[in-house]
């Protein structure tokens, strides 16, 4: 039996594995110790379960448990390493290279460094949603001191080649930062095969809890330093005041273990599962992939339907299926997705898409039942497109004068 | 954001799709909005030449469930109308009967653009003067 709503939006966050719940409970209620208490076991026991999180934690990404600073999430750790690398390392340059797909949490801090005097360069990514590494190489200069590119993107789930990029950065004593949130966790990340220097992820998406998250800082080869950006207690070496979020840390750490330890198991079930939605869907007359066959993370697929517009077409099965669209309807800009757009996408069919981002517990049922209610769907929601009837009379929409608004 | 019930009945029972004889005389089309935007309507009208009163009503529409309903409900307030009362139709009155939040003000927009768009292309088709409408809300 079908349980409803089925949850396919795992890009956005992921429900909590009931086996990390289980771990953290204790540490609410009986464990609930500040672990920068050093005088009494309340402290210890919250201390000594924040070094065992911070071992598990490290353990899935090749880190050293000191490399790795707690935080709030992938977004305070994206401020962290741009603005804390662009502070400590001023009196070596200026200029950061980052890219136009990054996610807001990353555009934003350099719109914000950029304000401070700071330089950026925004690659434009290929029309797979890869950067081109000649580019890269092109917009290094002697100013620059960071190149900040996410591991894989959060729309579409291409997955960037960090170890080409790093190359060329360390080649240039450059260091790297990467906004690993979609990848940690889903596919295998190391900072030393990768050479990452500083690497932000989160739990949440990780069938982890949500508030916490990591930020990975190298501490060999080249050691790192970052400006720390909120001041307090000198918790996390100096870093990241803040009294520690004990059951989440927790709670984190169990998540990152038993990624671990399912990760290539629960790839392959998941990736099959995957491909039988997208070769189904992509059946459909006019419905196009998004990002790249090939790079990519194996839960996710983002497709456009041409023709028919991407909330009108969620609204169809959204009370029994969760997923989301790059059409932004519902925003005061009326803007769609940046990252399809930058694609090379026409707004048209950025308008016209929807990303599914399959689970550890999505199943095939649900598989099916998906299939079947967007196929229906899109093929209902045609029968009323103007677009829809002119594409199937054969008029060229390029010609229609349309009136703007 | 949760969609008003009004809303996700004319998205589900949607009324008078279709599309009319648009080289008849007695037919005016109006088509407003544009792929980019994610909003394009389709409104059509089959005037009664002896009465003045539009006697069908179609629409498509591309776009979210508020912009079909929207163009849904403004087929069913058209039947009946004559062209005059039918350019009257202001679009705050979809809002309300539809309960759209500000962000979909701009649907109703849509339609009473589109509604005024086939009005003048009726006129237009009948050597009548077009009437001049009041440049609508920004959106």
């Amino acid at each position: 039996m079908l349980k409803f709503p089925i949850y396919l939006d795992h890009n956005a966050t992921t429900p909590c594995d009931p086996r990390v719940v289980e771990a953290m409970i204790p540490y609410f209620t009986n464990n609930f110790g500040n672990a920068a208490s050093r005088n009494h076991p309340f402290g210890w026991q919250a201390e000594e379960a924040v070094d065992y999180a911070r071992e598990q934690v490290a353990k899935l990404i090749g880190a050293d448990p000191k490399e790795i600073i707690f935080t709030s999430g992938a977004t305070e750790g994206d401020n962290l390493a741009i603005k804390g690398v662009f502070e400590m390392y001023a009196s070596k340059g200026n200029h950061i290279i980052s890219c136009n797909i990054e996610h807001k949490a990353v555009l934003d801090t350099c719109k914000h460094i950029e304000k401070e005097g700071g330089e950026v360069t925004y690659l434009k990514v290929k029309d797979n949603g890869l950067i081109d590494l000649a580019d890269l190489e092109a917009a290094i200069k002697p100013s620059t001191i960071l190149i900040a590119i996410m591991y894989a993107n959060n729309e579409i789930g291409t997955v960037m080649p960090m170890k080409e990029i790093s190359a060329i950065a360390k080649k240039k004593g450059i260091l790297v930062f990467s906004d690993a949130t979609q990848a940690v966790g889903k596919i295998p990340v190391d900072v030393n095969k990768d050479g990452i220097d500083l690497m932000a992820f989160t739990a949440h998406k990780m069938y982890g809890p949500k508030g916490v998250g990591a930020l990975y800082v190298r501490r060999k080869n080249p050691r790192v330093k970052v400006t720390a950006q909120i001041d307090g207690g000198g918790h996390e070496r100096g870093m990241r005041s803040g009294t520690l979020n004990v059951p989440g840390i927790v709670g984190f750490g169990k998540a990152c273990e038993i990624c671990m330890s399912e990760m290539s198991e629960e790839t392959k079930r998941i990736s099959k599962l995957r491909d039988k939605l997208e070769n189904a869907l992509l059946q459909i007359e006019e419905a196009y992939l998004n990002g790249d066959k090939e790079y990519r993370l194996p839960h996710v697929t983002n497709i456009s339907f041409k023709y028919v517009e991407g909330e009108g077409l969620m609204m169809g099965f959204n009370k029994n299926i969760a997923v989301s669209s790059g059409s932004a309807c519902t925003s005061a800009s009326l803007e769609p997705s940046y990252v399809l757009k930058a694609l090379g996408l026409g707004d048209d069919l950025a308008h016209s898409s929807l990303r599914f981002g399959l689970g550890r517990f999505t199943t095939e049922d649900q598989i099916d039942y998906t299939i079947e209610q967007v196929t229906n769907t899109v093929n209902k929601l045609r029968e009323m497109s103007p677009l829809w009837e002119m594409y199937k009379e054969g008029i060229d929409m390029s010609t229609i004068e349309w009136a703007h608004h | 954001m949760a969609y008003s019930e009004k809303v996700i009945d004319h998205y589900q029972n949607p009324k008078n799709v279709g599309t009319l004889d648009k080289s008849k005389s007695n037919v005016g089309t109006g088509l407003v909005g544009a792929p980019e935007c994610g909003d394009v309507m389709r409104l059509q009208i089959e005037v009664d030449e002896a009465t003045g009163t539009i006697k069908d009503a179609k629409f498509k529409t591309f776009g979210c469930g508020s912009a079909i309903a929207s163009s849904s409900l403004a087929t069913e307030w058209l039947k009946g109308k004559t062209i005059e009362d039918a350019a009257k139709i202001d679009n705050m009155e979809i809002v309300e009967e539809l309960h759209l939040p500000p962000v979909k003000i701009h649907c109703s927009v849509l339609a009473e653009d589109a509604i005024k768009a086939a009005v003048n292309d009726y006129r237009q088709k009948n050597g009548l003067p077009l009437m001049k409408f009041e440049e609508s809300v920004v959106h």
